[in-house]
């Protein structure tokens, strides 16, 4: 098995690289410039727990395996945090990177042994990518207090955290006025009347003909733009949010609820006519279910768009509270931690909205082939 | 009986060959025009108010003669297409193409932004892609953080993202263009990892029984396989990177490019100008779109795909 | 009833020692599911001779296609032993011994059908004008001269899967495999091509492996027939049709003998409860 072998040989440039760290200083302390070595026995531990997935791998079906990697690299992983914490910012040497490189290329070693490993599919997925998160972070915290990034250009994780929690009951009054008030209200009349309106139109061919095209047209409108214009008309308060996202949302909505409800074939429709049954029944049994699966794919669309219209339309007005509003003043105060504090709510109230939608869409649509596995 | 066959009769009648599909566009945008100059009606009705009163307070006007006026009101609410029309003219006529005054030299920068952003982000798109089809561990560790990253809404970004990459003194057009790049790329990843895993399993066990080497592969099967796919999505990306770049040029205070010229234009409350650049960035969106569209016509044919399907 | 009989008689067109170009011996292959394994293919033992033309028949599942692919290396056989001239599958499909001919023509819409025809012999390296030449050849032997420019979507069904025969043969392997390669045409188109198929290993005396679900196809191109049975797929008899001339036409149907031979498939077919409902 070559490709066991080369993963093999992966395995040992790792482990060398994150022993031969050893050899220069892993940070150096500002005050008295003396070099301090990795602790040795952290990077024994680690080197032992390393070695024994090595010699695993070769049984795959042992679930000591993964146990022990997962062990390792943690173990591994937390030495230069907890060595950087003592000794400050900027103090990483030589040492300390080729460590990190070494610990790379183990993070992807056990991601792959991970990906092969577990059978269940949702599960290794979800594993996998929470392990690529988690390095993800790791990174980003281990590279800005390495090298001293200043937290102007990339605040660390652990600053952006600190900051989360300080000002837990602002941020939850951001969200709240923003998600509440302007994304679900845009959000819904937008798609609502852009499905409604679909319904209206399909009724009448020569229009629908007409529409299609000009929809897509229309969708690749910046339409974001109208929001300058929006806030004059409607005022600086939510109702003007709302209106930019409504707009927003419904033109993907209209194309999308119009193709869907276009769907269903002439077989199909021929079926239907043969019972002689009226456009209600066909509408609801037929072109209803067959406009589902384009309606969720609207409605996604929407949700991310929603965000960003909240936000952006923030930006211009000057309203006291708000996701958008937050990160613009922070950014005239350069308090970067809590931009990014605000980023963080956004993009964890972003998925969740995004991962409901998807869920309902697994309820409803589950006939679909794209979710048939 | 009677109900249903008149209720089925548009399906009966579905899709006739004539009336062709541009009266049927033609006919939605009269429309539109008509439905805009009504609602200018009510939506300038109290600029004119507000005008006529300055002119002379103690006199009241009749309908009529409100009605019309509100259709070449000065500053008005809600500017009337052939309003829009005539300051587009006016503007992208009365000074030279390399003055900051002239539209065009603003559609020019704006356009340049999305097209540097746009290409970046389609490249970034097609070598994800290609990664995440070949790597196993990168298809489970990195796709489902790619559709995370884009419910993230990421034009909330722009704003510091400028501010960090002016602060690395980064030319204002880079930075717009990684903000059209960050959204150009996700589409094209998606659309291109659906197309370069399309081939059927027939298509892959005959190269298979070639004992075609890996690259054989990608270069005769997955590649030509997933074009179709790769301009489906760049049709997207085009358009998400006008909005980015848009995006980028209203958060920096509005120097230049169609974002700065309707931020100019909303300090002042000067709506006419804002809708003049709102509808010349519309038309720069579908002239883009319509580009990628005309390549993709002419790589298709030169692929020898079968031509669009009229009725389509 | 006739028994199973070993290929004794020769096909007509050689007339050398025969030499075997297939061997299986106890060949089995199982598939592991999630909730029980599937015996695709139970002790097969087959030799197929040079210059022979092999129908493997049999009801869907009795692991006619499973041991075509076995053959191609796209499978993997669990058990037994598997030699494709000599060699072991793998060995075989790198040195490219085969040519494999699918159940649908398998063509690559963005290319000509010349190019398609090219593309075995651009991925084995061969020079510009070679390609050229062989893929005009080739071309004109599956009567498609003149079409060398378009794309496989201006094509019917019937002149597409010749396409696909002619990219087969256009690096000439001494082995054709043939998956059902006219199953989704119409029968008239289907004769058409019987015929021509037949004509063809007349003129280049190749081996082929043809698998078919249809028992006046089998008997009518074959010098012997692989009757299967499902669960587990295992071989129900071979049948020898050298009765027949070697350059039958489609009338050959009509005669005594032809009617004989599918009877005895047929029959095989029902020792193999193939006509049992599931």
């Amino acid at each position: 098995m070559p490709r066991g072998l080369a993963g093999r040989a992966w395995d040992m440039l790792g482990l060398l690289l994150v022993l031969s760290s050893l050899i220069w200083p892993a940070v150096i302390d500002p005050e008295t410039g003396t070099g301090l070595r990795l602790f040795a026995s952290t990077a024994a531990t680690f080197a032992a727990l390393i070695l024994l997935v090595s010699l695993l791998t070769r049984n795959l079906a042992s679930p000591v395996a993964p146990a022990a990697a997962i062990l390792g690299v943690i173990a591994g992983a937390a030495a230069p945090l907890i060595l950087l914490r003592l000794t400050g910012p900027g103090s990483a040497a030589f040492g300390l990177w080729v460590y990190v490189a070494g610990l790379t290329i183990l993070i992807w070693r056990a991601m792959g042994v991970l990906s092969t490993l577990i059978d269940r599919d949702i599960v290794r997925r979800i594993l996998v990518a929470s392990v690529f998160g988690v390095a993800f972070v790791w990174y980003w915290q281990v590279i800005t207090i390495g090298f001293a990034v200043p937290s102007i250009l990339l605040p660390p994780p652990s600053m952006i955290w600190d900051r989360m929690v300080a000002d837990v009951h602002l941020l939850w009054g951001d969200f709240r006025l923003t998600f509440f008030e302007a994304v679900l209200t845009g959000f819904t009349i937008g798609s609502l009347s852009g499905f409604l309106f679909a319904v209206v139109v399909e009724r009448y061919p020569f229009l629908a003909r007409g529409l299609i095209p000009l929809g897509s047209a229309f969708s690749a409108i910046p339409i974001i733009a109208v929001a300058p214009i929006m806030i004059i008309w409607f005022g600086f308060g939510s109702s003007s949010k709302a209106a930019v996202i409504t707009l927003m949302t419904f033109f993907p909505m209209l194309v999308n609820a119009l193709a869907g409800l276009r769907s269903a074939d002439r077989m199909e429709l021929d079926l239907m006519r043969s019972y002689g049954a009226g456009y209600p029944t066909r509408f609801f049994k037929l072109m209803l279910p067959a406009a589902l699966p384009f309606v969720f794919n609207a409605l996604k669309i929407n949700s991310t768009l929603a965000m960003i219209g909240a936000i952006v339309a923030e930006f211009f007005g000057t309203p006291l509270a708000g996701m958008g509003f937050r990160i613009s003043a922070s950014i005239g105060r350069l308090q970067l931690d809590m931009v990014w504090a605000t980023i963080a709510v956004a993009a964890l109230s972003g998925s969740l909205f995004y991962g409901c939608i998807t869920l309902l869409e697994r309820r409803l649509t589950f006939w679909h082939p794209s979710l048939r596995t | 009986m009677t109900t249903a066959a008149v209720a089925g009769a548009p399906v009966a009648r579905a899709i006739p060959r004539t009336p062709s599909r541009l009266a049927s566009i033609l006919t939605v945008l009269f429309g539109l025009v008509v439905i805009w100059y009504v609602a200018a009606l009510p939506m300038n009705a109290g600029q004119l108010t507000r005008q006529y009163a300055r002119i002379d307070p103690d006199r009241t006007f009749t309908f009529n003669e409100k009605l019309f006026a509100t259709w070449t009101v000065r500053r008005p609410m809600l500017p009337t297409p052939d309003m829009i029309l005539g300051d587009f003219w006016k503007t992208s006529t009365g000074a030279p193409i390399t003055s900051k005054r002239n539209l065009m030299f603003h559609v020019g920068v704006t356009a340049l932004a999305t097209t540097t952003g746009f290409l970046a982000g389609a490249l970034l798109g097609i070598a994800l892609a290609i990664g995440i089809v070949h790597l196993r561990t990168l298809d489970a560790s990195l796709m489902p953080w790619l559709i995370a990253s884009q419910t993230v809404p990421i034009l909330a970004i722009a704003p510091m993202l400028l501010a960090v990459l002016g602060a690395l003194s980064v030319s204002s057009l880079v930075a717009k263009a990684a903000i059209s790049m960050y959204l150009c790329f996700f589409p094209v990843t998606v659309s291109m990892v659906k197309g370069l895993r399309s081939p059927d399993r027939l298509s892959l066990d005959l190269m298979r029984t070639y004992s075609a080497t890996q690259a054989q592969l990608f270069v005769k099967l997955r590649w030509p396989a997933s074009i179709p796919f790769l301009f489906a999505s760049l049709k997207v990306a085009i358009a998400l990177g006008l909005v980015g770049a848009m995006v980028a040029e209203l958060s920096t205070g509005g120097q230049a490019g169609l974002g700065g010229r309707l931020l100019n234009a909303s300090y002042n409350g000067d709506m006419l100008h804002m809708w003049t650049a709102l509808v010349t960035s519309s038309i720069l969106a579908i002239v883009l779109v319509a580009a990628v569209s005309r390549i993709e016509r002419l790589v298709l044919t030169g692929m020898g795909s079968r031509p669009p399907d009229q009725n389509a | 009833m006739p028994e199973p009989v070993q290929a004794i008689s020769r096909p007509a067109a050689t007339a050398a020692p025969a030499t075997p170009v297939i061997e299986a011996a106890d060949l089995s292959l199982t598939f592991q599911t999630a909730d029980s394994p599937v015996y695709a293919l139970s002790n097969i033992n087959l030799t197929i001779n040079q210059g022979d033309f092999v129908s493997l028949i049999g009801p869907s599942g009795c692991g006619k296609t499973t041991l075509l692919r076995v053959i191609a290396d796209l499978e993997q056989p669990t058990g037994g032993n598997m030699t494709v001239l000599g060699e072991p599958p793998d060995v075989a499909r790198q040195r490219r011994a085969y040519g494999y001919v699918f159940q649908a023509p398998a063509l690559y819409a963005w290319r000509t059908v010349e190019r398609n025809v090219m593309l075995p012999l651009e991925i084995m390296g061969m020079s510009r004008a070679e390609r050229a030449e062989r893929a005009q050849r080739y071309l004109a032997m599956v009567n498609l001269a003149g079409f060398e420019r378009k794309y496989p979507w201006q094509l019917s069904g019937g002149m597409q899967q010749r396409v696909s025969i002619a990219r087969a043969l256009s690096f000439e392997p001494g082995l054709l495999l043939m998956d059902e390669p006219f199953g989704a045409l119409d029968e008239i188109t289907r004769d058409h091509l019987n015929e021509q198929l037949l004509r063809l290993w007349g003129r280049t005396g190749k081996t082929i492996v043809f698998v078919t679900h249809s028992i006046p196809e089998a008997v009518f191109l074959s010098s012997r027939i692989v009757v299967m049975s499902p669960r587990p797929g295992r071989i129900q008899a071979e049948i020898d049709c050298s009765a027949l001339p070697p350059d039958r036409d489609l009338d050959v149907r009509e005669t005594s003998d032809f009617i004989e031979i599918a009877h005895e498939v047929r029959q095989a077919l029902r020792d193999g409860h193939s006509y049992d409902e599931d």
